[in-house]
């Protein structure tokens, strides 16, 4: 805008065709080397689990009595068996689909829950808002844990019911994050140009404002991933959670609790699965922090 | 609501025919008070403002900041804060594109937001901030084209290369998918007034949108806005505090100090014989550049401030400031707004003796 006369009719400030894979965003991202070993080990982890199951010999629920507690890489088990003779790298894929959907599920609906409560709670603020965000503190107020456990005490485990679980005590930090944007959003100009036009209330915030805040919202729905993972481990672990003959991480690590010393493999192969996905996510999440802030540009 | 109601006698001598509108009437605003309540009291930021834009005409609204005008802009599309914070009274009626008149503060919001664009439609002053960084400019325009009409997506993407093209973006294809980011600013305020025409406004209010911009894009945007006007015989209300914009747009002017209409004039005679001292303040204070070669004085400006809303003097706002204050007349009670010749009304209590005694 400080030329005068030129700007008008020159070329724009950047070349209009610049390619996504391209954009300052994804070249930091790049540069954050664990997140982009976090990305690529979510990827060969989500592929194992899908495709995984269908490649090998033995299927999870396969009991081959005469193979118990075969030690890894000795014989046809790659990762040995358990206590049953199931195979432990079938068992692990199984349980790795039903922690990543749980992880992912619980995600998208904590996200959708705290958005919505974030998006009326910021743009209308006043007494709605004060009353939306004193819920999320009531909500934040009580260990969540505690309470997971607590409720899946009383009503049925199962997949579904543990994805709403952890997502009914995940989405209050989203809120939390998309209230303070949007609340900041809502003071710019294009909001109330956008109302200046005829546009309603709904189409504002979602067409306008929210985004704008998508940033901040992805980083947090990464870091939600692994939360909802390690949620899922906890509760599993504790057997609440997801129940036997389906696997999951959580479940397969308390299963593994009374072999600990004659057949360490059980615990630590599930364990490093736990592991290395949370991580794999928080590292994702740091990495997508700094991406998506164009500001660690100008270190 | 001012301090002295009891001492202001009837408006009848200047409120206009309150019961009809005049057929080229597009936007006539009655008594339109607007006061925002603080920690600190009710801080009054419009008060009684009245005036009318007629069809093709250009108004120009004319203040110091704070004097009211972007208030006054807002309140009449009620995009003001909510009610408890923020007070609206008066009328504000506003004859849309299909010869109706609609009473503007007293509709129902689902109605409101149905004119708002349509009808009546803003420019805002920062053309870096009122664009949505996040969407490309074609879907932007195509998205204020769909408010109102009932086009498919493509349909709208090509009324809005029309409306580029309109507004004198070269290259529109190309801008279509451009980023706010990658125009310039001068760019962005033609935009603005694309999107701001997408639905062919009978009224448009332009809130100081050359204000940002640097002089020679300010002269092309006001063409712009000229060109445009003498097109669509589109009624404008254009808010500025700079008169030099004032001469070269507007019809007639308002000038706005603390809140209230001070005077109101055609454009030449507001030149050319200010009656309000304010406005004659005002008009000296601006940098002279032909007087350059002879003697350069001081820049003249109006001594003191602008008055604490929430402490307004009782009388003539500008008094406390003005040279030619008369402490018994100026100071009992709010003076009114007088017929001072054809379509020339002036608030100063002393403006006929002002004018034999000193012409100017």
């Amino acid at each position: 805008m400080t030329s005068p006369v030129g700007a008008i009719d020159g070329p724009p400030a950047k070349p209009a065709l610049t390619s996504r894979w391209d954009s300052p965003a994804l070249r930091r991202f790049r540069r954050h080397r664990l997140a982009v070993f976090g990305a690529v080990t979510i990827l060969v982890l989500t592929l194992a689990c899908i495709v995984g199951p269908f490649l090998l010999p033995f299927t999870d629920t396969f009991i081959d009595i005469r193979q118990r507690f075969a030690p890894p890489l000795s014989g046809a088990h790659v990762l040995g068996t358990d206590q049953l003779g199931r195979d432990m790298l079938a068992r692990l894929l199984m349980a790795g689909r039903i922690s990543l959907a749980v992880g992912f599920a619980a995600m998208a609906i904590s996200m959708v829950i705290g958005v919505c409560v974030g998006l009326v709670a910021g743009y209308y603020g006043g007494a709605i808002g004060a009353v939306l965000m004193r819920f999320v503190d009531a909500m934040l107020c009580f260990p969540s844990i505690f309470l997971l456990l607590a409720v899946s005490a009383f009503i049925h485990p199962g997949v579904e019911t543990i994805i709403l679980l952890i997502a009914f005590t995940a989405w209050m930090e989203v809120a939390r994050i998309v209230e303070a944007q949007i609340k900041a959003l809502r003071e710019r100009d294009f909001a109330v140009a956008a109302e200046a036009l005829g546009a309603s209330d709904a189409r504002v915030m979602i067409r306008e404002l929210l985004p704008n805040a998508i940033a901040p919202i992805v980083v947090a729905a990464t870091l939600n991933v692994a939360h909802a993972i390690l949620a899922e481990s906890y509760i599993s672990f504790l057997g609440y959670g997801i129940q036997p003959p389906t696997p999951s991480w959580g479940n397969m690590l308390d299963n593994a609790q009374g072999y600990l010393t004659s057949a360490p493999w059980l615990a630590m192969l599930p364990g490093a699965m736990i592991t290395l996905a949370v991580t794999s996510f928080n590292f994702i999440g740091d990495g997508l922090r700094d991406a998506l802030d164009p500001r660690t540009d100008a270190r | 609501m001012t301090a002295t109601p009891a001492l202001v006698p009837a408006m009848a001598p200047v409120t206009r025919s309150a019961a009809s509108m005049a057929e080229d009437v597009v936007l006539d605003v009655e008594d339109l008070s607007v006061s925002f309540v603080s920690p600190q009291g009710i801080v009054p930021a419009a008060r009684e403002v009245s005036f009318e834009v007629r069809r093709g005409e250009t108004l120009a609204m004319v203040g110091e900041s704070g004097s009211g005008k972007s208030v006054t802009s807002l309140a009449i599309l009620r995009l003001t804060p909510p009610a408890p914070q923020c007070r609206i009274e008066g009328r504000v009626r506003l004859r849309a594109g299909d010869r109706r008149v609609h009473d503007l503060l007293a509709l129902p919001e689902a109605r409101m937001r149905e004119l708002r664009g349509s009808a009546a439609a803003m420019v805002f002053q920062e053309p870096m901030t009122s664009l949505n960084p996040v969407h490309k400019i074609g879907d932007q325009i195509a998205e204020a084209v769909r408010f109102h009409s009932a086009l498919s997506k493509r349909g709208a993407l090509d009324r809005a290369a029309e409306l580029l093209d309109l507004v004198g973006i070269p290259d529109v294809r190309r801008r279509m998918s451009s980023y706010p980011h990658q125009l310039s600013g001068g760019m962005r305020q033609r935009v603005m007034i694309a999107i701001a025409l997408s639905c062919e406004p009978v009224l448009l209010i332009a809130d100081e949108p050359t204000t940002a911009l640097d002089v020679t894009i300010q002269a092309q945007i006001l063409e712009l806005l000229h060109d445009l006007q003498q097109r669509t015989q589109m009624a404008l209300l254009f808010i500025t505090h700079n008169l030099g914009v004032v001469a070269e747009i507007a019809d007639r002017v308002i000038v706005m100090y603390a809140g209230r209409v001070v005077e109101e004039a055609a454009v030449l005679p507001l030149f050319k014989r200010p009656l309000m001292p304010y406005t004659q303040g005002l008009l000296r204070s601006v940098p002279r550049l032909d007087l350059a070669g002879r003697r350069c004085d001081e820049l003249a400006a109006i001594p003191g401030n602008v008055p604490d809303p929430l402490a307004l003097p009782p009388g003539c706002s500008f008094a406390p400031r003005c040279a030619h204050r008369v402490p018994e007349l100026c100071d009992a009670r709010v003076p009114l707004l007088e017929g001072a010749g054809a379509e020339h009304f002036v608030r100063c209590a002393r403006w006929a003796s002002l004018a034999e005694g000193a012409p100017p």
